[in-house]
Protein backbone atom coordinates (compact mmCIF):
# COMPACT_ATOMS: atom_id res chain seq x y z
CA UNK A 1 0.00 0.00 0.00
CA UNK A 2 1.52 3.52 -1.00
CA UNK A 3 1.83 6.14 1.61
CA UNK A 4 -1.28 8.14 0.24
CA UNK A 5 -1.33 10.34 3.98
CA UNK A 6 0.94 10.99 6.41
CA UNK A 7 0.25 10.67 10.07
CA UNK A 8 0.86 14.70 10.29
CA UNK A 9 -2.37 15.23 7.71
CA UNK A 10 -4.37 13.07 10.30
CA UNK A 11 -3.73 15.42 13.15
CA UNK A 12 -4.31 18.19 10.86
CA UNK A 13 -7.72 16.66 9.74
CA UNK A 14 -8.61 16.05 13.11
CA UNK A 15 -7.98 19.34 14.85
CA UNK A 16 -9.98 20.35 11.85
CA UNK A 17 -12.60 18.48 12.49
CA UNK A 18 -11.90 19.33 16.61
CA UNK A 19 -11.32 15.32 16.88
CA UNK A 20 -9.21 14.35 20.14
CA UNK A 21 -7.32 11.23 18.67
CA UNK A 22 -4.39 9.01 20.81
CA UNK A 23 -1.50 7.80 19.53
CA UNK A 24 -2.94 4.42 18.66
CA UNK A 25 -5.74 5.93 16.59
CA UNK A 26 -3.75 7.90 14.67
CA UNK A 27 -1.88 5.07 13.74
CA UNK A 28 -5.13 3.26 12.42
CA UNK A 29 -6.71 5.94 11.18
CA UNK A 30 -3.68 6.48 8.81
CA UNK A 31 -3.94 3.02 7.69
CA UNK A 32 -7.81 3.03 6.97
CA UNK A 33 -7.50 6.85 5.34
CA UNK A 34 -4.69 5.18 2.85
CA UNK A 35 -6.88 2.42 1.89
CA UNK A 36 -9.84 4.68 1.38
CA UNK A 37 -7.62 6.47 -0.70
CA UNK A 38 -6.15 3.77 -2.63
CA UNK A 39 -10.01 2.92 -3.41
CA UNK A 40 -10.59 6.16 -5.06
CA UNK A 41 -7.05 5.82 -6.79
CA UNK A 42 -8.76 2.84 -8.50
CA UNK A 43 -11.75 4.60 -9.46
CA UNK A 44 -9.10 6.98 -10.86
CA UNK A 45 -7.87 4.43 -13.69
CA UNK A 46 -11.92 4.64 -14.94
CA UNK A 47 -12.54 6.34 -18.16
CA UNK A 48 -15.59 9.01 -17.27
CA UNK A 49 -14.64 11.42 -20.51
CA UNK A 50 -17.38 11.05 -21.57
CA UNK A 51 -19.50 10.93 -18.01
CA UNK A 52 -21.09 14.01 -17.24
CA UNK A 53 -19.28 15.05 -13.42
CA UNK A 54 -21.75 15.34 -10.31
CA UNK A 55 -22.49 15.66 -6.31
CA UNK A 56 -25.06 13.38 -6.58
CA UNK A 57 -25.76 9.67 -6.24
CA UNK A 58 -29.25 10.01 -7.50
CA UNK A 59 -30.26 12.38 -10.39
CA UNK A 60 -32.23 15.24 -8.50
CA UNK A 61 -32.73 18.89 -8.60
CA UNK A 62 -33.21 20.80 -5.92
CA UNK A 63 -36.92 21.03 -4.77
CA UNK A 64 -37.69 24.84 -4.15
CA UNK A 65 -40.41 26.59 -1.69
CA UNK A 66 -42.33 29.75 -2.01
CA UNK A 67 -40.69 32.62 0.03
CA UNK A 68 -43.66 32.96 2.67
CA UNK A 69 -42.57 33.43 6.31
CA UNK A 70 -44.33 30.83 9.08
CA UNK A 71 -43.72 30.54 12.28
CA UNK A 72 -40.54 28.33 13.89
CA UNK A 73 -40.00 26.95 16.91
CA UNK A 74 -40.73 30.03 19.39
CA UNK A 75 -37.94 30.73 21.98
CA UNK A 76 -39.12 28.30 24.85
CA UNK A 77 -38.57 25.07 22.89
CA UNK A 78 -35.74 27.03 21.05
CA UNK A 79 -34.38 27.14 24.44
CA UNK A 80 -34.94 24.27 25.94
CA UNK A 81 -32.19 21.68 24.65
CA UNK A 82 -29.26 24.57 25.19
CA UNK A 83 -27.05 23.41 27.88
CA UNK A 84 -26.94 27.53 28.88
CA UNK A 85 -29.56 30.00 28.23
CA UNK A 86 -29.40 33.48 29.09
CA UNK A 87 -31.23 36.70 28.44
CA UNK A 88 -33.01 34.84 25.59
CA UNK A 89 -30.00 33.74 23.65
CA UNK A 90 -27.89 30.77 23.89
CA UNK A 91 -24.53 31.15 26.40
CA UNK A 92 -21.27 29.70 25.25
CA UNK A 93 -17.87 30.18 26.99
CA UNK A 94 -16.50 33.61 26.28
CA UNK A 95 -15.83 33.84 22.77
CA UNK A 96 -13.60 37.11 22.67
CA UNK A 97 -11.51 39.04 25.52
CA UNK A 98 -12.47 42.37 25.21
CA UNK A 99 -16.04 44.19 25.28
CA UNK A 100 -15.82 44.57 21.32
CA UNK A 101 -18.57 43.12 19.41
CA UNK B 1 0.84 61.42 0.92
CA UNK B 2 4.15 59.85 1.28
CA UNK B 3 6.69 60.18 -0.75
CA UNK B 4 6.32 56.29 0.31
CA UNK B 5 3.28 55.68 -1.17
CA UNK B 6 3.89 57.65 -4.43
CA UNK B 7 6.44 54.79 -5.30
CA UNK B 8 3.65 51.82 -5.00
CA UNK B 9 0.44 51.06 -6.57
CA UNK B 10 -2.44 49.72 -4.52
CA UNK B 11 -4.50 46.77 -5.27
CA UNK B 12 -7.99 46.67 -4.10
CA UNK B 13 -10.80 44.07 -4.58
CA UNK B 14 -13.87 44.20 -2.53
CA UNK B 15 -15.92 41.32 -1.28
CA UNK B 16 -19.57 42.24 -0.08
CA UNK B 17 -22.73 40.56 1.06
CA UNK B 18 -25.55 41.83 0.58
CA UNK B 19 -28.88 40.48 2.30
CA UNK B 20 -31.27 39.14 -0.21
CA UNK B 21 -34.50 40.69 1.22
CA UNK B 22 -36.87 37.61 1.04
CA UNK B 23 -39.93 36.92 3.79
CA UNK B 24 -38.40 34.00 4.70
CA UNK B 25 -34.75 32.28 5.30
CA UNK B 26 -33.13 30.72 2.14
CA UNK B 27 -33.51 27.51 3.18
CA UNK B 28 -36.63 27.24 6.25
CA UNK B 29 -39.46 28.98 6.29
CA UNK B 30 -38.19 30.87 9.55
CA UNK B 31 -38.65 35.36 9.01
CA UNK B 32 -36.04 37.49 8.16
CA UNK B 33 -37.89 40.36 9.76
CA UNK B 34 -34.79 42.94 11.43
CA UNK B 35 -34.97 43.42 15.15
CA UNK B 36 -37.14 40.77 16.52
CA UNK B 37 -36.44 39.86 20.08
CA UNK B 38 -33.24 37.19 19.94
CA UNK B 39 -33.43 33.48 19.09
CA UNK B 40 -37.59 34.30 18.17
CA UNK B 41 -37.13 33.33 14.04
CA UNK B 42 -35.43 30.10 14.66
CA UNK B 43 -36.47 26.39 13.66
CA UNK B 44 -34.88 23.02 13.49
CA UNK B 45 -33.04 24.01 10.25
CA UNK B 46 -31.77 27.42 11.20
CA UNK B 47 -30.72 26.20 14.52
CA UNK B 48 -28.97 22.65 12.84
CA UNK B 49 -30.59 20.46 14.99
CA UNK B 50 -30.66 16.40 13.99
CA UNK B 51 -32.73 15.48 11.23
CA UNK B 52 -33.52 18.77 9.76
CA UNK B 53 -33.16 18.98 6.02
CA UNK B 54 -32.96 22.65 3.75
CA UNK B 55 -35.20 23.27 1.09
CA UNK B 56 -34.28 26.34 -1.22
CA UNK B 57 -36.50 29.45 -1.45
CA UNK B 58 -37.29 29.88 -4.82
CA UNK B 59 -37.55 34.46 -4.52
CA UNK B 60 -33.86 34.02 -3.16
CA UNK B 61 -32.41 32.12 -6.35
CA UNK B 62 -35.09 34.25 -8.45
CA UNK B 63 -33.05 37.60 -6.89
CA UNK B 64 -29.84 36.19 -6.50
CA UNK B 65 -29.97 35.65 -10.84
CA UNK B 66 -31.34 39.31 -11.00
CA UNK B 67 -28.25 40.38 -9.39
CA UNK B 68 -26.22 38.07 -11.64
CA UNK B 69 -27.94 39.65 -15.14
CA UNK B 70 -27.07 43.34 -13.84
CA UNK B 71 -23.80 42.80 -13.31
CA UNK B 72 -23.34 41.16 -16.54
CA UNK B 73 -22.11 37.88 -14.78
CA UNK B 74 -23.15 34.60 -16.98
CA UNK B 75 -25.96 32.88 -15.20
CA UNK B 76 -25.18 29.04 -14.90
CA UNK B 77 -28.83 26.95 -15.67
CA UNK B 78 -27.12 24.09 -12.88
CA UNK B 79 -25.58 25.59 -9.85
CA UNK B 80 -24.35 23.99 -6.73
CA UNK B 81 -24.25 24.29 -3.08
CA UNK B 82 -21.05 22.93 -0.88
CA UNK B 83 -20.67 23.44 2.48
CA UNK B 84 -18.02 25.57 4.14
CA UNK B 85 -16.59 23.79 7.00
CA UNK B 86 -15.27 25.80 10.32
CA UNK B 87 -16.71 26.13 14.04
CA UNK B 88 -17.61 29.28 15.59
CA UNK B 89 -20.62 29.18 17.82
CA UNK B 90 -22.91 31.50 15.99
CA UNK B 91 -22.38 28.68 13.22
CA UNK B 92 -25.23 26.08 14.97
CA UNK B 93 -24.04 23.10 11.95
CA UNK B 94 -20.77 23.42 11.79
CA UNK B 95 -20.68 24.52 8.26
CA UNK B 96 -21.92 27.03 6.38
CA UNK B 97 -24.41 26.33 3.49
CA UNK B 98 -23.01 28.54 0.56
CA UNK B 99 -21.25 27.69 -2.92
CA UNK B 100 -17.80 27.02 -3.85
CA UNK B 101 -17.56 25.17 -7.34
CA UNK B 102 -20.44 25.90 -10.08
CA UNK B 103 -21.40 29.34 -8.21
CA UNK B 104 -24.85 30.87 -9.83
CA UNK B 105 -23.17 33.49 -11.34
CA UNK B 106 -19.94 34.28 -12.71
CA UNK B 107 -17.45 36.52 -14.97
CA UNK B 108 -19.53 40.01 -14.79
CA UNK B 109 -18.82 43.90 -14.91
CA UNK B 110 -20.11 47.41 -13.86
CA UNK B 111 -18.67 50.55 -14.56
CA UNK B 112 -17.95 53.27 -12.37
CA UNK B 113 -17.57 57.24 -13.69
CA UNK B 114 -14.43 58.59 -11.90
CA UNK B 115 -13.10 62.02 -13.39
CA UNK B 116 -10.78 60.32 -15.33
CA UNK B 117 -13.43 58.87 -17.33
CA UNK B 118 -15.54 55.86 -16.75
CA UNK B 119 -14.13 52.42 -15.50
CA UNK B 120 -14.96 49.20 -15.67
CA UNK B 121 -14.83 47.12 -12.77
CA UNK B 122 -14.63 42.96 -12.75
CA UNK B 123 -16.98 40.81 -10.98
CA UNK B 124 -15.69 37.47 -10.22
CA UNK B 125 -18.91 35.58 -9.13
CA UNK B 126 -22.18 36.34 -7.47
CA UNK B 127 -23.07 33.32 -4.97
CA UNK B 128 -25.69 32.32 -2.79
CA UNK B 129 -24.96 31.68 0.85
CA UNK B 130 -26.69 31.76 4.36
CA UNK B 131 -26.07 33.69 6.79
CA UNK B 132 -24.87 32.79 10.36
CA UNK B 133 -26.33 34.02 13.83
CA UNK B 134 -24.80 37.23 15.76
CA UNK B 135 -22.50 36.80 18.91
CA UNK B 136 -22.81 39.67 21.92
CA UNK B 137 -20.29 39.90 24.45
CA UNK B 138 -21.90 41.29 27.50
CA UNK B 139 -18.83 43.43 29.48
CA UNK B 140 -17.80 41.44 32.58
CA UNK B 141 -19.93 38.16 31.92
CA UNK B 142 -17.39 34.67 30.91
CA UNK B 143 -20.46 33.89 28.35
CA UNK B 144 -21.16 35.20 25.33
CA UNK B 145 -24.27 35.58 23.83
CA UNK B 146 -26.04 33.90 20.70
CA UNK B 147 -28.94 35.20 18.39
CA UNK B 148 -29.73 32.90 15.89
CA UNK B 149 -32.28 35.17 14.24
CA UNK B 150 -29.94 36.23 11.14
CA UNK B 151 -28.47 32.10 11.06
CA UNK B 152 -29.83 31.07 7.69
CA UNK B 153 -30.57 34.62 6.00
CA UNK B 154 -30.30 34.58 2.36
CA UNK B 155 -27.68 36.34 1.07
CA UNK B 156 -25.81 37.20 -2.60
CA UNK B 157 -21.61 37.59 -2.13
CA UNK B 158 -20.55 39.58 -4.92
CA UNK B 159 -16.42 38.96 -5.36
CA UNK B 160 -15.14 41.93 -7.35
CA UNK B 161 -11.78 41.51 -9.27
CA UNK B 162 -8.72 43.67 -8.04
CA UNK B 163 -9.33 46.08 -10.65
CA UNK B 164 -9.80 49.05 -8.18
CA UNK B 165 -6.35 50.78 -7.91
CA UNK B 166 -7.55 53.88 -5.08
CA UNK B 167 -9.34 54.02 -2.29
CA UNK B 168 -11.79 56.52 -4.10
CA UNK B 169 -12.59 53.76 -7.01
CA UNK B 170 -13.18 51.71 -4.04
CA UNK B 171 -15.58 53.68 -2.60
CA UNK B 172 -17.20 54.38 -5.92
CA UNK B 173 -17.59 51.13 -6.79
CA UNK B 174 -18.68 50.28 -3.38
CA UNK B 175 -21.85 53.23 -3.82
CA UNK B 176 -22.36 52.04 -7.86
CA UNK B 177 -23.26 48.19 -6.83
CA UNK B 178 -25.18 49.14 -3.84
CA UNK B 179 -27.47 51.58 -5.99
CA UNK B 180 -27.55 49.06 -8.89
CA UNK B 181 -28.93 46.72 -5.77
CA UNK B 182 -31.37 48.75 -4.54
CA UNK B 183 -32.79 49.85 -8.40
CA UNK B 184 -33.04 45.70 -8.75
CA UNK B 185 -35.29 45.92 -5.33
CA UNK B 186 -32.99 43.12 -3.80
CA UNK B 187 -31.10 45.01 -0.79
CA UNK B 188 -32.37 47.77 1.40
CA UNK B 189 -28.46 49.08 1.32
CA UNK B 190 -28.67 49.14 4.78
CA UNK B 191 -24.81 49.58 5.87
CA UNK B 192 -25.47 50.10 9.38
CA UNK B 193 -27.91 47.48 9.95
CA UNK B 194 -25.64 44.91 8.14
CA UNK B 195 -27.82 44.12 5.32
CA UNK B 196 -24.67 45.21 3.25
CA UNK B 197 -21.39 44.38 4.24
CA UNK B 198 -17.92 44.85 2.71
CA UNK B 199 -14.52 43.62 3.20
CA UNK B 200 -11.28 44.82 1.23
CA UNK B 201 -8.69 43.23 -0.22
CA UNK B 202 -5.35 45.20 -0.12
CA UNK B 203 -1.82 44.95 -1.58
CA UNK B 204 0.47 47.49 -2.60
CA UNK B 205 3.44 46.79 -5.77
CA UNK B 206 6.15 48.89 -6.92
CA UNK B 207 4.85 51.26 -9.58
CA UNK B 208 5.03 49.00 -13.11
CA UNK B 209 5.01 45.59 -11.37
CA UNK B 210 3.08 43.55 -12.82
CA UNK B 211 2.60 40.41 -10.18
CA UNK B 212 0.60 41.93 -7.14
CA UNK B 213 1.50 42.03 -3.53
CA UNK B 214 0.93 39.95 -0.25
CA UNK B 215 -2.81 41.01 0.52
CA UNK B 216 -4.75 41.92 3.81
CA UNK B 217 -8.19 41.63 4.42
CA UNK B 218 -9.42 44.22 6.00
CA UNK B 219 -12.92 43.75 8.08
CA UNK B 220 -15.31 45.93 9.98
CA UNK B 221 -15.53 48.98 7.41
CA UNK B 222 -19.29 49.40 7.30
CA UNK B 223 -19.47 52.61 6.18
CA UNK B 224 -18.41 54.29 2.74
CA UNK B 225 -16.31 57.17 4.94
CA UNK B 226 -14.36 54.07 6.80
CA UNK B 227 -14.28 52.12 3.75
CA UNK B 228 -12.01 54.85 1.89
CA UNK B 229 -9.84 55.94 5.45
CA UNK B 230 -9.51 52.15 6.17
CA UNK B 231 -8.01 51.61 2.64
CA UNK B 232 -5.94 54.53 2.86
CA UNK B 233 -4.33 54.14 6.24
CA UNK B 234 -3.71 50.37 4.83
CA UNK B 235 -2.27 51.65 1.57
CA UNK B 236 0.20 53.78 4.00
CA UNK B 237 0.89 51.29 5.91
CA UNK B 238 1.97 48.10 3.09
CA UNK B 239 4.48 51.15 1.54
CA UNK B 240 6.35 52.04 4.45
CA UNK B 241 6.64 48.30 5.45
CA UNK B 242 8.13 47.35 2.13
CA UNK B 243 9.82 50.98 1.88
CA UNK B 244 11.54 49.81 5.13
CA UNK B 245 12.39 46.53 3.12
CA UNK B 246 10.45 44.03 5.56
CA UNK B 247 7.28 41.75 4.34
CA UNK B 248 3.88 42.16 4.23
CA UNK B 249 1.92 39.48 6.43
CA UNK B 250 -0.93 38.02 4.67
CA UNK B 251 -3.44 39.00 7.40
CA UNK B 252 -7.10 39.66 8.55
CA UNK B 253 -7.10 43.25 9.94
CA UNK B 254 -9.89 45.17 11.49
CA UNK B 255 -10.46 48.51 11.33
CA UNK B 256 -10.59 51.13 14.47
CA UNK B 257 -12.71 53.67 13.93
CA UNK B 258 -11.89 55.49 17.09
CA UNK B 259 -7.70 55.52 16.06
CA UNK B 260 -7.96 55.57 12.55
CA UNK B 261 -6.15 52.83 11.85
CA UNK B 262 -6.14 49.36 11.42
CA UNK B 263 -4.85 46.74 13.54
CA UNK B 264 -4.25 42.75 12.66
CA UNK B 265 -7.24 40.04 14.11
CA UNK B 266 -5.87 37.70 16.68
CA UNK B 267 -4.97 35.14 14.15
CA UNK B 268 -6.67 31.89 14.18
CA UNK B 269 -5.25 29.22 15.75
CA UNK B 270 -4.55 27.24 12.22
CA UNK B 271 -4.86 28.07 8.72
CA UNK B 272 -8.30 28.46 6.75
CA UNK B 273 -8.79 25.19 5.60
CA UNK B 274 -12.63 24.69 5.13
CA UNK B 275 -12.59 21.88 3.36
CA UNK B 276 -15.76 22.77 0.94
CA UNK B 277 -17.84 20.21 -0.42
CA UNK B 278 -21.35 19.38 -2.46
CA UNK B 279 -23.61 19.58 -0.03
CA UNK B 280 -25.39 16.09 -0.06
CA UNK B 281 -28.72 17.33 1.74
CA UNK B 282 -29.05 19.96 -1.75
CA UNK B 283 -29.37 18.25 -5.09
CA UNK B 284 -28.10 20.98 -7.75
CA UNK B 285 -29.96 24.19 -8.26
CA UNK B 286 -31.61 24.04 -11.78
CA UNK B 287 -32.98 27.00 -13.48
CA UNK B 288 -34.69 26.39 -17.29
CA UNK B 289 -34.02 29.65 -19.64
CA UNK B 290 -37.37 30.77 -19.44
CA UNK B 291 -36.88 31.49 -15.68
CA UNK B 292 -33.85 33.49 -16.32
CA UNK B 293 -35.39 35.16 -19.26
CA UNK B 294 -38.41 36.09 -17.19
CA UNK B 295 -36.22 38.24 -14.62
CA UNK B 296 -34.35 39.53 -17.54
CA UNK B 297 -37.82 40.90 -19.31
CA UNK B 298 -38.68 42.07 -15.70
CA UNK B 299 -35.37 44.02 -15.06
CA UNK B 300 -36.02 47.39 -14.25
CA UNK B 301 -33.95 50.60 -15.55
CA UNK B 302 -30.05 50.44 -13.71
CA UNK B 303 -28.89 53.38 -12.34
CA UNK B 304 -26.50 53.54 -14.73
CA UNK B 305 -29.22 54.06 -17.67
CA UNK B 306 -31.05 56.14 -15.84
CA UNK B 307 -28.83 58.62 -14.64
CA UNK B 308 -27.67 58.78 -18.68
CA UNK B 309 -31.22 59.39 -19.51
CA UNK B 310 -31.65 62.23 -17.18
CA UNK B 311 -28.76 63.41 -18.64
CA UNK B 312 -29.28 63.35 -22.36
CA UNK B 313 -33.06 63.15 -22.23
CA UNK B 314 -33.19 65.84 -19.58
CA UNK B 315 -30.79 68.16 -19.47
CA UNK B 316 -29.68 67.58 -16.24
CA UNK B 317 -25.94 67.89 -14.93
CA UNK B 318 -24.21 64.65 -14.69
CA UNK B 319 -24.28 65.78 -11.10
CA UNK B 320 -28.00 66.01 -10.45
CA UNK B 321 -28.24 62.92 -12.25
CA UNK B 322 -26.37 60.97 -9.94
CA UNK B 323 -27.33 62.72 -6.97
CA UNK B 324 -31.30 61.88 -8.19
CA UNK B 325 -30.49 57.95 -9.33
CA UNK B 326 -28.41 56.95 -6.05
CA UNK B 327 -32.35 55.95 -4.56
CA UNK B 328 -34.71 54.47 -6.83
CA UNK B 329 -37.33 55.93 -4.95
CA UNK B 330 -35.52 59.39 -5.04
CA UNK B 331 -35.52 58.79 -8.74
CA UNK B 332 -39.10 58.14 -9.23
CA UNK B 333 -40.54 60.92 -7.15
CA UNK B 334 -38.29 63.50 -9.61
CA UNK B 335 -39.77 61.49 -12.43
CA UNK B 336 -43.44 61.54 -11.14
CA UNK B 337 -43.43 64.96 -10.62
CA UNK B 338 -41.48 65.77 -14.17
CA UNK B 339 -44.60 63.33 -15.47
CA UNK B 340 -47.09 66.35 -14.57
CA UNK B 341 -44.97 68.31 -17.00
CA UNK B 342 -45.96 66.33 -19.74
CA UNK B 343 -44.23 67.18 -23.35
CA UNK B 344 -42.41 69.74 -21.06
CA UNK B 345 -40.91 67.83 -18.99
CA UNK B 346 -36.95 69.05 -20.50
CA UNK B 347 -37.97 72.33 -19.31
CA UNK B 348 -39.56 70.95 -15.98
CA UNK B 349 -36.47 69.38 -15.61
CA UNK B 350 -33.53 71.55 -13.72
CA UNK B 351 -36.21 73.20 -11.13
CA UNK B 352 -37.86 70.02 -10.36
CA UNK B 353 -34.42 68.48 -9.58
CA UNK B 354 -33.74 71.45 -7.83
CA UNK B 355 -36.21 70.97 -5.47
CA UNK B 356 -35.65 67.48 -4.85
CA UNK B 357 -32.04 67.80 -4.35
CA UNK B 358 -31.69 70.75 -2.08
CA UNK B 359 -35.77 70.63 -0.52
CA UNK B 360 -37.58 67.79 -1.23
CA UNK B 361 -34.36 65.02 -0.33
CA UNK B 362 -33.09 66.73 3.01
CA UNK B 363 -36.18 66.08 4.64
CA UNK B 364 -37.64 62.97 3.27
CA UNK B 365 -38.04 59.74 5.62
CA UNK B 366 -35.36 57.48 3.78
CA UNK B 367 -35.68 53.96 5.19
CA UNK B 368 -33.69 51.33 3.10
CA UNK B 369 -35.56 50.70 -0.24
CA UNK B 370 -38.85 53.49 0.54
CA UNK B 371 -38.85 56.95 1.08
CA UNK B 372 -41.80 59.29 2.06
CA UNK B 373 -41.54 62.80 0.61
CA UNK B 374 -42.93 66.03 3.10
CA UNK B 375 -45.57 66.77 -0.63
CA UNK B 376 -46.69 64.34 -3.11
CA UNK B 377 -44.81 64.46 -6.52
CA UNK B 378 -47.86 65.92 -8.01
CA UNK B 379 -48.22 69.31 -5.55
CA UNK B 380 -44.09 69.41 -6.29
CA UNK B 381 -44.84 70.01 -9.77
CA UNK B 382 -47.78 72.23 -9.14
CA UNK B 383 -45.88 74.53 -6.51
CA UNK B 384 -43.00 74.63 -9.99
CA UNK B 385 -45.96 75.92 -12.37
CA UNK B 386 -47.14 78.20 -9.93
CA UNK B 387 -43.36 79.69 -9.82
CA UNK B 388 -43.04 78.90 -14.00
CA UNK B 389 -46.48 81.25 -14.09
CA UNK B 390 -44.62 84.21 -12.26
CA UNK B 391 -47.52 83.61 -9.70
CA UNK B 392 -45.45 83.37 -7.03
CA UNK B 393 -41.42 84.04 -6.24
CA UNK B 394 -39.54 81.05 -5.49
CA UNK B 395 -38.97 82.82 -2.34
CA UNK B 396 -42.60 82.15 -1.31
CA UNK B 397 -42.82 79.04 -3.20
CA UNK B 398 -40.06 77.96 -0.13
CA UNK B 399 -43.28 79.07 2.39
CA UNK B 400 -45.99 77.67 0.33
CA UNK B 401 -44.03 74.21 0.21
CA UNK B 402 -43.40 73.96 4.33
CA UNK B 403 -47.34 75.31 4.51
CA UNK B 404 -48.16 72.76 1.86
CA UNK B 405 -46.41 69.87 3.88
CA UNK B 406 -47.57 70.78 7.10
CA UNK B 407 -51.10 71.01 6.41
CA UNK B 408 -51.27 68.45 3.62
CA UNK B 409 -53.05 70.43 1.34
CA UNK B 410 -52.16 71.48 -2.60
CA UNK B 411 -49.79 74.47 -2.74
CA UNK B 412 -52.06 76.23 -5.17
CA UNK B 413 -54.83 76.23 -1.93
CA UNK B 414 -51.94 77.67 0.09
CA UNK B 415 -51.52 80.43 -2.46
CA UNK B 416 -55.11 81.09 -2.78
CA UNK B 417 -56.67 81.45 0.80
CA UNK B 418 -53.32 83.44 1.80
CA UNK B 419 -53.60 85.57 -1.40
CA UNK B 420 -49.81 85.31 -2.18
CA UNK B 421 -50.29 85.40 -5.95
CA UNK B 422 -47.50 87.27 -6.87
CA UNK B 423 -48.28 91.15 -7.99
CA UNK B 424 -47.59 92.16 -11.33
CA UNK B 425 -49.75 94.90 -11.74
CA UNK B 426 -48.00 97.20 -13.02
CA UNK B 427 -49.74 100.18 -11.90
CA UNK B 428 -50.02 98.93 -8.36
CA UNK B 429 -46.48 98.29 -8.08
CA UNK B 430 -45.80 101.76 -9.57
CA UNK B 431 -47.77 102.94 -6.93
CA UNK B 432 -45.94 101.44 -4.05
CA UNK B 433 -42.60 102.40 -5.66
CA UNK B 434 -43.43 105.91 -5.55
CA UNK B 435 -44.49 105.87 -2.01
CA UNK B 436 -41.00 104.46 -0.97
CA UNK B 437 -39.65 107.35 -3.38
CA UNK B 438 -41.26 109.94 -1.80
CA UNK B 439 -40.87 108.60 1.74
CA UNK B 440 -36.87 108.91 1.23
CA UNK B 441 -35.85 111.58 -0.34
CA UNK B 442 -32.24 111.55 1.56
CA UNK B 443 -31.58 108.14 -0.11
CA UNK B 444 -32.62 109.03 -3.80
CA UNK B 445 -30.43 111.87 -3.63
CA UNK B 446 -27.32 109.61 -2.19
CA UNK B 447 -28.70 107.13 -5.22
CA UNK B 448 -28.54 109.63 -7.94
CA UNK B 449 -25.31 111.08 -6.27
CA UNK B 450 -23.94 107.72 -7.58
CA UNK B 451 -24.77 105.20 -4.63
CA UNK B 452 -26.11 102.81 -6.83
CA UNK B 453 -25.79 100.05 -3.83
CA UNK B 454 -28.62 102.02 -2.16
CA UNK B 455 -30.91 100.47 -5.23
CA UNK B 456 -31.21 97.20 -3.09
CA UNK B 457 -33.13 99.22 -0.26
CA UNK B 458 -35.40 100.85 -2.52
CA UNK B 459 -36.09 97.09 -3.81
CA UNK B 460 -36.22 96.01 -0.08
CA UNK B 461 -38.57 98.41 0.64
CA UNK B 462 -40.99 98.02 -2.33
CA UNK B 463 -41.32 94.49 -1.34
CA UNK B 464 -41.85 95.26 2.24
CA UNK B 465 -44.83 97.24 0.95
CA UNK B 466 -46.34 94.75 -1.90
CA UNK B 467 -45.30 92.06 1.18
CA UNK B 468 -43.32 90.48 -0.61
CA UNK B 469 -45.62 89.54 -3.41
CA UNK B 470 -44.01 92.04 -5.84
CA UNK B 471 -43.11 90.47 -9.17
CA UNK B 472 -39.25 91.37 -8.19
CA UNK B 473 -38.94 91.79 -12.33
CA UNK B 474 -41.52 94.44 -13.10
CA UNK B 475 -40.23 96.25 -9.50
CA UNK B 476 -36.63 95.93 -10.64
CA UNK B 477 -37.73 97.82 -14.10
CA UNK B 478 -40.22 100.34 -12.10
CA UNK B 479 -37.65 101.45 -9.31
CA UNK B 480 -34.88 101.99 -12.47
CA UNK B 481 -36.67 103.85 -14.34
CA UNK B 482 -38.44 106.07 -11.73
CA UNK B 483 -35.05 106.78 -9.96
CA UNK B 484 -33.44 107.23 -13.36
CA UNK B 485 -35.06 110.36 -14.20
Amino acid sequence: MAERITKAEVVKVARLARLELTGEEIERFSTQLAAILDHVAMLERLDTRDVPPTAQAIRLEAPMREDEARPGLGRDDAAAPAPAWEEGCFAVPRIIAGDEK
Amino acid sequence: MSAATDRYEPVIGLEVHAQLLTASKLFCGCSTAFGAPPNSHVCPVCLGLPGALPVLNRRAVEYAIRVGLALGCEVRRSSRFARKNYFYPDLPKGYQISQYELPLNESGAIEIEMEAGPKRIGIVRAHVEEDAGKNVHPTGSPTSLVDFNRSGVPLVEIVGAPDLRSAAEAAEYLKELRAILMAIGVNDGNLEEGSFRCDANVSVRPVGQAEFGTRTELKNINSFKFVRQAIDFEVRRQSSVLEAGEAVRQETRLWNDARGETFPMRSKEEAEDYRYFPDPDLPPVEVDAAFIDRIQNEMPELPSARRRRFVKALGLSTYDAAVLASHPRVADYFEAALAEYGAARAQGAKPVANWVINTLMKTARIDGLEAIFAVPAAHLAQLQKLVDEGTISLTVARKVLDEAAERGVAPAQVVEEKGLCQVSDVAAIEAACRDVIAAHPAEVEAFRGGREKLFGFFVGKVMKATKGQGNPKVVNELLHSLLGA
